[in-house]
């Protein structure tokens, strides 16, 4: 399959509303060409409703979606020339594998040899061009969305538009697919949207991740800008894990447990804060430390992540090496790290 | 699991046993088989003597019968004219509702469904009341042929074609389909040939063959409006000739039979005979 020119793609001050909810609320996006974007964010945070606003299935109220530099706000989605990939299984039943890629190409009226050839060229790219003359419900769950990809990019679409297409996979492969789907995206250079909830997922795959929270964007940022700055508690609390710790917030730096940690971005006004502590800046601290009792600790193959409970019985999350092991019940100390954190002021 | 839960379960899957299953089948199969017995083995009776003869049936293929029975075989191609004409009003009127409905308007499919049940709780005799006025405007609008009668069968048929349709609907997710054809380029005309049609053939022609069944089986409105059609004609000749109404009653459910046979034969696609 040729490797296609990806087009830029820009969202300004885009509004959707539906009654008297507001879906997204003036939301800007610029996405570059090739650049493969994750729309993160909790269920209701607007992020299948922008994706959607960019394919044509949702009218937007009001502001612009620009692709490659044309106004396509007002155009339908079948003249968008966009590829997109569902959440639920959109395969056509009543179609083979190989008659659901040549569809697009139908429509655009693609000679037949031409169509057939593509067709098979865009399954084999995904793995499937053995399977062509499968029906639906002759596939596996992964290879019906790998079928769909293969639909998705037969046209050579100027975007690609991912609607959260691993959320009905299991974990095994899921992983499998969203690497391929990573890959095949370098590969053919196309922009790509990926819609998901799970971050671990968009950390993985995007060149950018936009965090979104009530409609509009919170942060966007390179995967590791979002894990070690977030511009704002919301983010520290969704991106990664954190441990949400009562401090006291004074000269631009927060108080916890003693500790005095920097924070990150414009602090609020001093005074009782919540600060954001990733369990990797918690530390075990031998005979030194504030003390702990062990809660429970768990193997996660390549660490081992234990939850102690301090005097006050606040519980910490803190991520150590395999090595050392700590039981339930067991005394020890623990120390904060010097990493900035996220802080919110305390109600 | 709680105990209730589990012996809920267990009460659940208990089955009837082999033998109260038989007799369940056996008393199902009689109730539907011994009229239909009844009836066959009454045109092959030959008066009241008690014999049995095939004058009945042959004679129907008589050049005589042909000349005699005129008005039933009129009243035969009134009939075919009217599920024609009703079966076109459920695929021209009642799909893309539905399927608008679906896609477009999902708070009215509550709305819909109650409209399309109506028909089946007013009596046939009620409906004709409230249509004659109708009627009389029908008439000067398209004139009093007969086939104007299937817009009154379009709406008796409403219930069952409504919910061979929706049955169909349910079972695949119109909305995804028609959004994922649509992102390839589709106009909303090839969405629905290309995609949703093929994938609600199954409804459609169970709606179509059950409209044509209804049809077909239908006395009280086509009498009352004064249409002939064949059940009307069936029982002016069984006041004659109780043995070719008989026969025809016959051959009607027959044909009857045969729709219902191919509607699981014609229903079944390409894709479900590649499981075979």
């Amino acid at each position: 399959m040729t490797t296609t020119s990806g087009a830029t793609v820009e969202l300004k001050n885009v509004v959707k509303t539906y009654g008297s909810h507001s879906a997204l609320t003036g939301i800007d996006l610029a996405i570059a060409p090739g650049e493969f974007i994750a729309l993160l964010g909790p269920s209701g945070c607007g992020k299948t409703t922008a994706l959607r606003a960019l394919s044509g299935l949702e009218l937007i109220n009001s502001g612009s979606i620009l692709i490659d530099g044309e106004d396509v706000a007002a155009v339908p989605t079948n003249k968008r020339d966009i590829g997109m990939v569902f959440q639920s299984y959109s395969l056509f039943p009543h179609m083979t594998s190989i008659e659901n890629v040549e569809f697009g190409l139908r429509m655009r009226r693609v000679p037949t040899p031409e169509r057939k050839l593509r067709a098979l060229e865009a399954l084999e790219l995904v793995g499937l061009g053995h399977l062509s003359d499968r029906y639906a419900h002759q596939l596996s769950g992964g290879q019906q969305q790998r079928v769909a990809l293969a639909r998705a990019l037969v046209t050579r679409p100027r975007v690609l538009l991912l609607d959260e297409p691993l959320s009905a996979l299991d974990a095994k492969v899921r992983v499998q697919l969203r690497d391929q789907i990573r890959r095949i995206q370098t590969d053919l250079g196309i922009t790509t949207v990926f819609v998901t909830h799970d971050q671990e997922e968009a950390l993985a795959v995007a060149d950018r991740v936009a965090v979104m929270k009530d409609g509009r964007i919170e942060q966007i940022g390179t995967p590791e800008e979002l894990y070690t700055t977030p511009a704002s508690p919301f983010v520290a609390d969704f991106v990664g894990l954190s441990n949400r710790v009562d401090g006291e917030l004074r000269d631009g730096a927060v108080t916890v447990h003693g500790a005095k940690l920097p924070v990150l971005g414009t602090p609020p006004a001093p005074g009782p804060v919540t600060a954001y502590v990733r369990p990797e800046d918690v530390f075990f601290a031998p005979g030194d430390g504030i003390p702990a009792t062990v809660v429970v600790s768990s193997f996660l193959g390549s660490l081992r992540r234990t939850s102690v409970r301090l005097a006050d019985d606040s519980l910490l999350s803190v991520q150590h090496a395999v090595g050392e092991r700590y039981a339930p019940g067991d005394a020890v100390h623990v120390r904060f790290g010097v990493a900035p954190v996220a802080v919110r002021e305390r109600a | 699991m709680s105990r209730r839960e589990v012996s809920t379960a267990v009460r659940m899957g208990t089955e009837p046993t082999k033998l109260v299953r038989r007799v369940i089948l056996i008393t199902i199969a009689l109730i539907f088989a011994v009229p239909i017995l009844a009836t066959i083995q009454f045109t092959f009776r030959d008066g009241l003597a008690g014999d049995l003869t095939l004058d009945h049936w042959t004679g129907l293929f008589t050049p005589d019968a042909a000349r005699t029975y005129r008005g039933l075989f009129t009243a035969i191609g009134n009939s075919f004219l009217l599920a024609a004409v009703t079966v076109g009003i459920v695929l021209v009127v009642l799909l893309p509702t539905i399927v608008l409905v679906h896609l477009q308007f999902p708070r009215l499919k509550r709305v819909l469904e109650f409209i399309c049940i109506i028909p089946i709780t007013v009596p046939a005799i009620v409906l004709v009341v409230g249509l004659a006025p109708v009627y009389s405007i029908v008439v000067k609008v398209f004139g009093g042929s007969v086939w104007t009668l299937a817009f009154a069968y379009g709406i008796t048929v409403l219930p069952y074609a409504y919910r061979a349709i929706r049955s169909n609907v349910d079972a695949i997710d119109l909305v995804t389909l028609s959004e994922a054809a649509r992102s390839l380029g589709a106009n909303w005309l090839l969405v629905l040939l290309r995609v949703l049609l093929p994938n609600l053939r199954r409804g459609i022609l169970s709606a179509a063959f059950i409209s044509v069944a209804v049809v077909l089986g239908e006395f009280t409105i086509a009498s009352l409006l004064n249409r002939v059609n064949l059940q009307t004609a069936l029982l002016q000749v069984s006041q004659s000739d109780p043995y070719v109404a008989a026969i025809f009653a016959l051959l009607a459910l027959a044909f009857a039979f045969i729709l219902l046979l191919l509607i699981g034969r014609l229903g079944s696609s390409r894709r479900d005979r590649s499981n075979a």
